[in-house]
């Protein structure tokens, strides 16, 4: 078998984040790209630690950061949902079309 | 500790990764699709466990896996409308959507082909057994500001996210 | 080739745990006999449970199935097996079935890591303390898809509040195992370390508990942590997503049978499970009574006598209710079942009277006996204290464990810059 190289975490990283792309450009529920979002990010997160093995910690460090950042943007964005949830009761993203409802 | 099966449990996570991501974008009840993305975060925390990452490993289980997805579950059941179970799951830009993703996924493919020579061979060595105490000096020495620049974001992310899902402020 | 790679974890002199050493055929024996040991304590905790409760509210509990009630839980097992399977109309029926899974291996790859003794452990990872944690987080999904799989709003409700309840429990919790990991970096290196054999061999090396650490700070992380605990267990007085008067037994109300086992099971696990993280953390994890207070030759010798004492301490106990049966011609046969079960008793602490033996079980017995308090506590809580309404225990969550909490974690950094 070949031996498993960077290069091979790459690939898996960017298949994940096609994967989120897809699913950030083609879902209604608002909930499901959201989840989408977090892909694209956890993608990024096994490229950042991929490299870290070969020119050292800072990798891992900045992927500690984004899984931060990641907390703090699912909850803002939920939070979001929930007060649009509250007036307009459709989670359907085609529906969020007016500035003022 | 030397590395025992490599090549078997890298194909088995990362296969479990791209199947949950799968089942992550074309489940039609938003329940499925957060288990499925349950079962892609762990098989990441497994991955970094190979690359020797023991410490983003455990904090990506207690924070993406037991915070975050714990969050979507319950927002999840807030806004559960019978509805979205008979509607369509796609939008009607979905055609648009797959193209535009498989040509960034062709540029992905580009780039790495074009550019595996200049990945170094080599790999530095990380100590797994130091990793902690490593990451920790690190935190607090070199990235000092970004943490607790990262620290205050939470703060005004908390404080955020309790406003706008009052019913009153 | 094969005797070989058995027996050469065997004879090492200096050992490590299986996992460790990359050892698979000793790292499933450990397995085996964690998972059955922990099997065997949720059975006599089933039993233990209704006696003591009994007990403190001055009745008699289960008498009638074997002698004072021994073979209930066999009983009860029995019952819970020969059960229908009812599955809720509408319910989801894959969310339905991997709820209680998910429960069950969140709570046993927490045992991965407890250490029985120096080498008795299935591993021993660098960040054995993390993993935990972040195992111990996962219990609350299956409690949430337990909860919404049956679709149904009791259990809807009752998942909600326990998870809550969890979620908010397990920041105070976390915050009390750091101020413990920070007394193991008081040291010659300054670096404090993440693994629970760490940890123990940090409190041997600097003599003393971190119970008793720059007192009273070890004492009140230790007493945040323990209720804590409790209320990540979802055991009184934080039972109230589980409360029968309240919630119609909450996020389990639409599992019969053996389904509802497996989550009993999982409670009484990860009762154990959080007991052993307290003990590890603060209580000095296998090391016996005053190690460094009592030594010498003499004292070594009366505290390993203590195995085989309690035996015969249960033993004399099951004789002399034997002998109270025994004037009754209706108990005849149950008292000679007891007796049997004494005389079982009575040998195995014999046995343990050997010197070989004596010596290797010292670290598991004191670890046990430890999680025995513990259970006991638990047990206690549950007939003393009143149930706490949810915005109560919320408020006791983020209001008052918090703060103290924090304090501790930075009174503790003081400490440990100044004393240290």
């Amino acid at each position: 078998m070949v031996p498993i190289t960077t290069l091979h975490y790459l690939v898996v990283a960017a298949a994940l984040f096609v994967l989120g792309v897809i699913g950030v450009l083609t879902r209604r529920n608002v909930v499901i790209v959201l989840m989408s979002i977090e892909l694209i990010l956890n993608a990024v997160n096994l490229n950042l630690v991929a490299f870290s093995r070969m020119w050292g910690l800072h990798g891992q460090i900045f992927a500690i950061f984004v899984i931060a950042d990641a907390a703090a943007e699912a909850a803002v964005g939920l939070g979001i949902l929930i007060a649009f949830f509250r007036n307009k009761e459709t989670v359907n993203i085609d529906e969020v079309d007016l500035l003022k409802w | 500790m030397t590395p025992v099966a490599t090549p078997f449990f890298f194909y088995m996570l990362s296969g479990l990764m791209v199947v949950g991501g799968l089942f992550v974008i074309t489940r039609r009840n938003p329940v499925h699709s957060a288990l499925a993305l349950i079962v892609t975060l762990l098989a990441q925390a497994g991955l970094y466990l190979m690359l020797y990452a023991p410490f983003v490993a455990g904090v990506q289980i207690i924070l993406y896996v037991g915070g975050i997805m714990v969050l979507f579950l319950f927002v999840i059941m807030l806004v559960n409308l019978e509805r979205t179970e008979k509607e369509k799951p796609f939008n009607k830009q979905w055609l648009v959507g797959i193209a535009s993703a498989v040509a960034l996924g062709a540029m992905f493919v580009g780039v790495y082909v074009r550019g595996r020579a200049l990945l170094p061979e080599h790999t530095v060595s990380l100590p797994e057994a130091e990793n902690t105490q490593q990451v920790g000096l690190m935190l607090y020495g070199n990235y000092m500001l970004a943490f607790e620049i990262a620290s205050l974001l939470l703060l005004v992310a908390i404080i955020g996210a309790v406003v706008m899902a009052k019913k009153r402020i | 080739m094969i005797p070989d790679y058995i027996t050469s974890y065997l004879d090492k002199s200096v050992r490590v745990t299986p996992g460790e050493a990359g050892n698979i055929f000793w790292a499933l024996v450990y397995i085996l006999c964690v998972f059955g040991g922990v099997s065997l304590v949720v059975v006599c905790m089933n039993w233990l449970e209704r006696k003591i409760l009994a007990h403190m509210q001055i009745r008699l509990g289960p008498m009638r199935v074997g002698p004072h009630g021994l073979l209930q839980p066999i009983a009860d097992a029995l019952k819970l097996i020969l059960k229908e399977d009812i599955i809720p109309e509408g319910a989801d029926v894959l969310v339905f079935w991997t709820a209680p899974l998910i429960i069950l291996l969140a709570v046993f790859s927490v045992y991965c890591v407890i250490p029985f003794g120096p080498t008795h452990a299935i591993t021993d990872m660098n960040i054995g303390l993390l993993f935990m944690l972040g195992v111990s987080s996962l219990g609350v999904l299956g409690i949430v898809m337990a909860g919404w799989a049956s679709n149904s709003h009791y259990p809807l409700i009752g998942a909600l509040r326990s998870s809550a309840q969890m979620v908010s429990y397990e920041v105070a919790m976390g915050l009390a195992v750091v101020s413990a990991v920070l007394m193991t970096s008081l040291n010659a290196q300054g670096t404090g370390t993440l693994s629970m054999i760490g940890i123990v061999q940090a409190q041997q090396a600097q003599q003393t508990w971190f119970l008793f650490k720059f007192f009273p700070l070890g004492l009140v992380a230790f007493v945040v942590f323990a209720i804590a605990m409790v209320a990540e267990t979802n055991r009184a007085p934080f039972d109230l997503p589980e409360a029968e008067s309240e919630l119609t037994a909450g996020f389990h109300t639409e599992y019969s049978g053996l389904r509802w086992s497996l989550f009993m099971l999982g409670e009484y696990a990860a009762m154990i499970a959080v007991s052993s993280i307290a003990i590890t953390l603060w209580l000095g994890g296998w090391m016996r009574p005053f190690p460094h207070l009592l030594t010498g030759q003499a004292w070594d010798l009366a505290f390993s006598l203590f195995p085989a004492l309690t035996f015969f301490g249960l033993a004399g106990l099951a004789f002399y209710a034997v002998g109270k049966m025994w004037a009754i011609l209706y108990f005849r046969v149950q008292a000679i079942g007891l007796a049997g079960l004494a005389a079982v008793f009575g040998l195995i602490g014999l046995i343990l009277l050997l010197r070989p033996v004596r010596t290797g079980v010292q670290d598991i017995y004191w670890f046990v006996a430890k999680i025995a308090v513990f259970l006991y506590l638990f047990i206690w809580y549950r007939a003393t204290f009143p149930r706490y309404r949810f915005d109560q225990l919320m408020k006791v969550g983020w209001k008052v464990l918090l703060p103290i909490g924090l304090g501790v974690l930075v009174l503790t950094a003081i400490a440990g810059v100044i004393f240290g």
